[in-house]
């Protein structure tokens, strides 16, 4: 959905801030919950009191190491932490530590596929930094106030290449980097809270221009949906600049959703000089071999190896495998279901179709999912071996849902197994026909479409518990005479 | 009996056998504190009420046989140190009104180990000085004459011990702050090596410099402290993973046979008579006790002073930057808006010194200066290293004068901040490389006291302390004590 004359291309880096999911802050003992009332989760260290030190919280590191060989990169060792100085309320020691020099993953790369097919963006980096806390201005008659519960909380920041030229790139490169996270396990990964918030550097040139445009850097855009959109609504933005002859500013602009606009929040030009130098109160830290391998070892299965491995072990395509493996949770469930119900492309299919519509409309995610993945499995297996139909399963799908009935209990309390009997479907189709002599005219005399007509008739006088395949072959049979 | 008159480990003899009791001795110097302390101002915050009650709680243990190593024996906090519940005020009006609701990792170690406060001295604001004339509660006077500067930034520390208002008292060094006020004082102060003892709850100056320490009236009353307030501690990532050291076991050693350097870049510089007098009756005295001078150089020690301006002032500038009026500490009246507020709280908040070095170091660390200047400095930095690395391949320690000359009259540099720096001159390479540095008494100059330093290799505390110890076996300047 190019929107925009074919001379121009866009350049866009994403920097995207991960929330790291540990259970204290980067650099101090403080609890991480989200959602406690404010202030309640600062310590001394947050609130930098007079006189505190950081101390670095191990389990980042793990955390970091794990996603650099997610993104095929460089670990450093050591890896140094760097003062960021700005005054800011809610900044409370007037200095962020986080990275510079030496950010704990350098040099990695993620490919990713679009309707165009297949490409490598590079990743230029991923540092440790603090987050801030909030600034709050509702509700305090003219004043601000001042929450410092997230004030420490761990982020990665992970820096692109400016290599994306596409929305639709920028959003397949930030929706694999939330499927690793979650895969990794160190975010959870929610952009609706803030666990993860994306920053979009986008210009635009020519194409065969070499040089670069002057860039826009759009803040915290809290959804896929919303990347996708700010993004192009930047890009076309700059080309009508560009072409009614006005120039770009280098700045910080917000995206408004409601509007579907981007607009300038401070220009870059005076922003401040942050005077970065290494934190003297944290030692480098080097990363010792034995650590990294350690830490290697718990990997999981990543997204592309859990693809290959459904599309070679379970056959199934590559758009189903893609689908599945894209989110972790969904992925084990699908190999829980298919587990029971031994067939793995109609497990496939009701998970991405009844399942997703259900769980959709109830605004769920599939660990929340009414219908457990064992239940699933045995629903399925009783389509597969002929106890039920696949119509009747919908039925008792929705039952399950509902109710938490056991598969088999509904079957036998509701009477719904299929019938299989050549005789009984027999008797149910002559009667069809006997009550339907004037249809059965008019499909003699060449109407082939009334087919459908009576397997209708014949699935209603089942109740739907007819086996479709009897009831075809026996009615044509019968038909044709 | 005048009991400010006994050594530490005397007191703590007498506290054991019960000649006397910590109420007793706890009041005896709160008694001269509140006599003599009007004029010296060495105290920014006396906390007679807690002295006592844990005087009396250490009383109690005596009786029950349950006492802690250092149980009952008072001490003075610099005002630098945290402590919970009381006034911590970093002799700055930024923190004139704060109660730190934590306590510093030295404070607890010597709490721990039953020691008493008798309260916090007064220091140089935020520890930028070397007069005790920056101090937002006014300056400190020097015992040995009042019209003298006590030296900075532990002037509080050093002029109450001098006059014997506390036994013993804790200081910190950046550039110098417990060495030079101890010169100036005629006292012994020791500053550990780097990550000897903890930061944590010692309100920083500049991170990479500062070191905690004690100011006493002899080497081995020192040890006893300084090893009571070392040791690991995992609040402050910087801190060295060693167990607390036995700093008194080798006072008694001989220092026969041992090395001692002199570096030529020091000895070539133009030092007054007196100084280099004073300096050369103490090697005589090292000599008799056969050990052995050595000529050394420290190539590139001169360049000390420019590297510690840069470093320091940079560390600094954003060390401070936590004293926005946000959270606690001074906030200017009625701000119209968060600009308003951040800077004239601060403009406020801070005084000249501490302002100029800020700025200093905001410039040092500028987009387009921070190569020619920080990233020099550090480099520079290095090299000093190297050179006290290679000296200590041939020396045990390094001998100086730990100041330019005796004490100076109030004022006399207020208005020259380079005169004032030069101050630290020998002291500054110390903390450049983080070793171990002591100031002893050696000499005097028209009635005021002058020291010299020893400065010893990485975590060799314990010798420089042997060295110190043994001269003042032979010697007793360290035993003159001011009119008072």
């Amino acid at each position: 959905m190019k929107n925009y004359s074919e001379n121009w291309e866009a350049v866009i880096g994403l920097e995207i801030h991960v929330q790291l999911s540990t259970k204290s802050k980067l650099f101090s003992g403080a609890s991480t919950d989200f959602g406690a009332l404010p202030n309640t989760q600062a310590c001394n260290i947050d609130l930098a009191m007079p006189g505190v030190l950081p101390v670095l919280n191990e389990e980042v590191l793990k955390m970091a190491v794990k996603l650099g060989k997610a993104l095929n990169a460089e670990i450093n060792s050591p890896t140094s932490f760097a003062r960021k100085n700005y005054f800011y309320p809610d900044s409370p020691k007037g200095y962020q530590i986080s990275q510079m020099d030496k950010p704990i993953v350098e040099n990695g790369y993620l490919d990713i596929e679009t309707e165009n097919g297949g490409k490598r963006i590079g990743v230029t980096r991923a540092h440790l930094e603090e987050d801030a806390g909030k600034s709050l201005h509702d509700d305090f008659e003219g004043q601000s106030g001042i929450d410092l519960n997230r004030a420490g909380t761990p982020l990665l920041e992970i820096v692109s290449e400016p290599e994306i030229n596409t929305p639709e790139e920028a959003v397949a490169y930030l929706k694999s980097i939330h499927s690793i996270i979650r895969y990794l396990e160190i975010s959870d990964g929610n952009m609706a809270e803030g666990s993860m918030r994306c920053d979009a550097n986008v210009s635009v040139r020519k194409i065969g221009e070499e040089k670069l445009g002057t860039r826009t850097e759009t803040k915290n855009v809290n959804s896929f949906r919303f990347v996708e959109k700010a993004i192009q609504y930047e890009i076309e933005r700059q080309i009508h600049e560009i072409e009614s002859g006005n120039k770009i500013t280098q700045e910080t602009r917000l995206y408004d959703s409601q509007a579907n606009t981007t607009r300038p929040m401070r220009s870059k030009e005076f922003a401040n000089d942050y005077r970065y130098f290494p934190e003297p109160d944290l030692l480098p830290v080097n990363l010792e071999k034995e650590f990294i391998e350690e830490v290697l070892a718990t990997m999981p299965e990543m997204p592309t190896e859990k693809k290959e491995r459904f599309v070679s072990e379970f056959s199934l395509s590559q758009y189903d495998a893609d689908l599945l493996a894209a989110d972790k949770d969904i992925a084990e469930f699908f190999e829980e279901v298919t587990k029971v119900s031994n067939s793995p492309k109609l497990s496939a299919n009701w998970i991405m179709g009844e399942l997703s519509a259900e769980l959709n409309n109830e605004n769920l995610n599939i660990k929340e999912s009414k219908v457990s993945s064992n239940k699933l499995g045995q629903l399925i297996s009783r389509i597969e071996d002929g106890t039920i139909s696949g119509k009747i399963a919908k039925d008792i799908f929705e039952k399950i849902w509902t109710t938490g009935k056991e598969v088999d209990d509904i079957i036998k309390e509701e009477g719904l197994e299929q019938v299989t009997d050549d005789k009984e479907i027999e008797l149910m189709i002559d009667e069809v026909i006997e009550n339907n002599p004037q249809q059965l005219e008019q499909y003699r005399s060449g109407k082939d479409r009334l087919f459908g007509f009576f397997v209708g008739q014949v699935m209603k006088a089942s109740q739907g518990k007819a086996n479709p395949k009897q009831v075809n072959d026996i009615l044509k049979s019968k038909l044709e005479k | 009996m005048d009991l400010h008159k006994l050594s530490l480990s005397k007191q703590l003899e007498g506290l054991k056998k019960g000649d006397f009791t910590s109420t007793e001795l706890t009041s005896h110097y709160l008694n001269r504190i509140s006599e003599l302390d009007g004029q010296l101002n060495s105290f920014i915050t006396v906390t007679e009420d807690q002295a006592l009650s844990q005087a009396k709680a250490a009383d109690e243990r005596y009786k029950t046989n349950n006492n802690f190593s250092l149980d009952g024996l008072p001490i003075a906090h610099k005002d630098i140190f945290c402590t919970k519940g009381v006034l911590t005020t970093c002799g700055s009006k930024m923190l004139s009104n704060f109660e730190a609701p934590y306590s510093s990792t030295v404070y607890e170690k010597l709490d721990k180990n039953g020691m008493v406060m008798l309260g916090k001295t007064n220091m140089d604001e935020f520890a930028m000085g070397s007069s005790n004339e920056t101090s937002y509660f006014g300056p400190v006077k020097n015992p040995w004459n009042i019209e003298y500067v006590p030296g900075g930034s532990s002037g509080g520390s050093a002029s109450c011990v001098s006059a014997e208002l506390a036994p013993i008292a804790t200081a910190t060094d950046t550039g110098g702050s417990i060495r030079q006020p101890a010169s100036l004082c005629g006292l012994t102060g020791i500053k550990p090596t780097y990550g000897r003892v903890s930061r944590y709850g010692m309100i920083a100056f500049a991170s990479s410099l500062d070191q905690g320490g004690v100011i006493a009236k002899s080497a081995e009353d020192a040890a006893l402290i300084l090893e009571a307030m070392s040791g690991h501690d995992p609040k402050d990532s910087t801190s060295l993973k060693l167990d607390q050291p036995d700093l008194t076991k080798n006072l008694n050693n001989p220092v026969k046979g041992m090395k001692i350097g002199l570096p030529k870049e020091f000895f070539e510089k133009e030092m007054a008579p007196y100084v280099l007098k004073s300096i050369e009756e103490a090697i005589e005295v090292y000599k008799s006790l056969g050990a052995e001078i050595v000529e050394i150089s420290l190539e590139n020690i001169n360049l000390s002073l420019p590297i510690y301006y840069i470093i320091a002032p940079a560390e600094c500038s954003a060390n401070l930057s936590r004293y926005d009026g946000v959270r606690y500490g001074y906030r200017c009246e009625d701000p119209k808006d968060i600009e308003d507020l951040f800077m004239r709280t601060r403009e406020e908040g801070f005084g000249a010194e501490v302002k100029r070095r800020i700025l200093i170091g905001t410039y040092a660390l500028s987009a387009g200066y921070y190569d020619a200047f920080y990233l020099k400095a550090q480099k520079c930095r290095q090299l000093v290293a190297n050179d006290f690395s290679e000296a200590f391949k041939s020396v045990d320690v390094i001998l100086s004068p730990t100041t330019p000359g005796t004490s100076f009259k109030s004022g006399e540099k207020t208005n020259d901040p380079v005169e004032m720096y030069l101050q630290d001159i020998f002291t500054i390479p110390a903390n450049l490389a983080g070793l171990p540095g002591l100031s002893i008494p050696c000499g005097e100059h028209n009635g005021l006291p002058l020291g010299m330093q020893l400065v010893g290799n990485s975590l060799e505390e314990s010798k420089l302390l042997q060295f110190a110890h043994s001269f003042q076996s032979n010697t007793d300047w360290h035993m003159k004590m001011p009119n008072i």
